[in-house]
């Protein structure tokens, strides 16, 4: 059985988590496609951010591109501000296994060298496979690999669970 | 005709049909040319930033084998491939010998001893690329890089690439391709690909010596008149007059040439206002095209060359990285 959680919700929590992290005035904030951008625009908007948002299709930096090749439709990244000395605020809307942040890092730091880094997410679903972790979840979850957890969008923007096992707020 | 067409399947293609090699346009789905024309949208915003290169190849090692000089193409095949982070090989060979067909892959099993992945191959002779491909079956991939007369897919895939990118879908414009389309693999690969993505109207125009009657028969429309065939059209792509080919006795002087065929700024307005005006290069000025023309708003020539470098990146990575 589906469920649905909310969206608002979490992303007050999201806006209420960051403002006392950061300063709108000079942060920058990036969004990772495709539902991290959505989330990031949302707050984005909400927190004030002054320099525009950046978009990550972090595809050319993924560690399975040997074994699944180029997607044809890959997302020009967009990051119309200089990264080098901010303080970047990189949105994603699930933190999984943690191979999409390891690629957006990696891509980040191609643009230039950041201060600081501070992770949001709408959803740590645990089940790590490297050592990152999220600043900021607005829900955090113990699920299992066969449970299927996506955002969808963006209007309106809701979040499917279909699970594969047991749901356990953390 | 076709010498790879002889042998057994189709050396583009790997078993499951998958494009393994890119040796010509011929043959390709219009879904596989839409596939790498989107590919390399993305790529081209790599070149716009600091750090221009992407992981994506690293590790792999590319082999630019080149047989015959050809400056651009080898170059932005090099950097292509080194902004995938590709390792690069660049061997130039004279290709002076009687026997070159076997010296090809000589040379060529040399390199497979050190391990390379794939194969840039320029070769003065006609199916040296289809050659290539069978010879290297499972062991490594090909791209044509022009192969005599016949073939040279990178530059067509790159020329319809630069009208889309500018003008929107292939399948609403009128292009006009001038010149010696006779000798020229770039007007027959253009003709090929614009066809597959559904160009309403293919005209080509030339002096009747370098014009092939047959092209009526695949839905081309001739002319050999300048400015009938302007008239309303998107895209003007002039082919390279090649001077070498000038003392025979298909046309009497460049002069001549530029006369009746050179796209000069009066001509041009024929075409609509937004037209464009491609050349493959390197451009004999005040032949194909008059200084005013080149050097106007309307070229967009230089574009050509950036497209082509994101196109080739395009290539490598879908040879590179298997098929999604």
């Amino acid at each position: 059985m589906a469920s649905t959680w909310d969206l608002s919700i979490l992303i007050d929590s999201l806006q209420r988590d960051l403002q006392a992290r950061i300063d709108p005035q000079s942060c920058v904030m990036v969004g990772i496609y495709t539902g991290g951008v959505w989330i990031a625009r949302e707050l984005h908007r909400r927190l004030g951010v002054a320099a525009p948002l950046g978009e990550l299709d972090i595809s050319f930096y993924r560690d399975d591109f040997s074994r699944v090749g180029l997607h044809p439709e890959v997302k020009a990244s967009r990051i119309p501000f200089s990264v080098d000395g901010s303080h970047l605020i990189l949105v994603d809307d699930v933190l999984y296994t943690g191979r999409t942040i390891r690629a957006a890092l990696n891509e980040i730091f191609d643009y230039g060298r950041p201060d600081r880094i501070t992770l949001a997410v709408l959803v740590d679903r645990g089940l790590r496979e490297l050592p990152i972790c999220a600043d900021v979840a607005a829900l955090r979850l113990r699920s299992n690999p066969s449970d299927y957890i996506k955002l969808r969008g963006p209007n309106p923007l809701s979040l499917e669970f279909l699970p594969g096992g047991e749901l356990a707020p953390a | 005709m076709m010498p790879w067409r002889m042998g057994e399947g189709d050396p583009q293609r790997d078993a499951e049909g998958r494009l393994r090699n890119l040796l010509a346009i011929e043959g390709l789905r219009e879904g596989e040319i839409l596939e790498i024309l989107d590919s390399a949208e993305s790529f081209l915003g790599i070149g716009e930033r600091t750090v221009k290169k992407i992981p994506i190849l690293r590790g792999r090692t590319l082999v630019n084998l080149f047989y015959e000089n050809s400056t651009r193409t080898r170059s932005t095949f090099e950097l292509a491939a080194k902004r995938l982070s590709a390792d690069v090989l660049n061997i130039a060979v004279a290709s002076s010998s009687a026997s070159k067909g076997e010296s090809l892959l000589d040379t060529v099993d040399n390199l497979l001893a050190m391990q390379v992945d794939g194969f840039i191959l320029r070769h003065p002779e006609a199916g040296a690329a289809h050659l290539l491909a069978r010879h290297l079956g499972e062991r490594a991939w090909v791209v044509n890089a022009g192969d005599g007369q016949h073939a040279h897919p990178t530059q067509a895939l790159l020329d319809v690439f630069t009208i889309r990118h500018l003008l929107g879908p292939i399948s609403e414009r009128v292009v006009v391709i001038l010149g010696d389309i006779l000798h020229s693999r770039v007007a027959r690969a253009l003709i090929h690909a614009l066809s597959i993505l559904g160009c309403p109207q293919i005209r080509v125009v030339g002096p009747r010596t370098l014009v092939p009657p047959e092209l009526q028969g695949l839905g081309v429309h001739v002319f050999h008149e300048l400015e009938p065939a302007l008239t309303g059209a998107n895209v003007v792509y002039a082919l390279r007059m090649q001077r070498e080919r000038m003392d025979s006795q298909r046309l009497p002087s460049l002069e001549e040439y530029h006369r009746r065929f050179g796209l000069t700024a009066a001509r041009l307005r024929l075409a609509e206002d937004n037209a464009v005006v491609l050349h493959p290069g390197p451009m004999n000025r005040g032949v194909e095209l008059s200084a005013e023309v080149a050097d106007g708003p309307q070229a967009i020539i230089l574009e050509q060359v950036t497209h082509g470098l994101a196109l080739r990146m395009a290539v490598l990575a879908r040879l590179a990285g298997g098929n999604p």
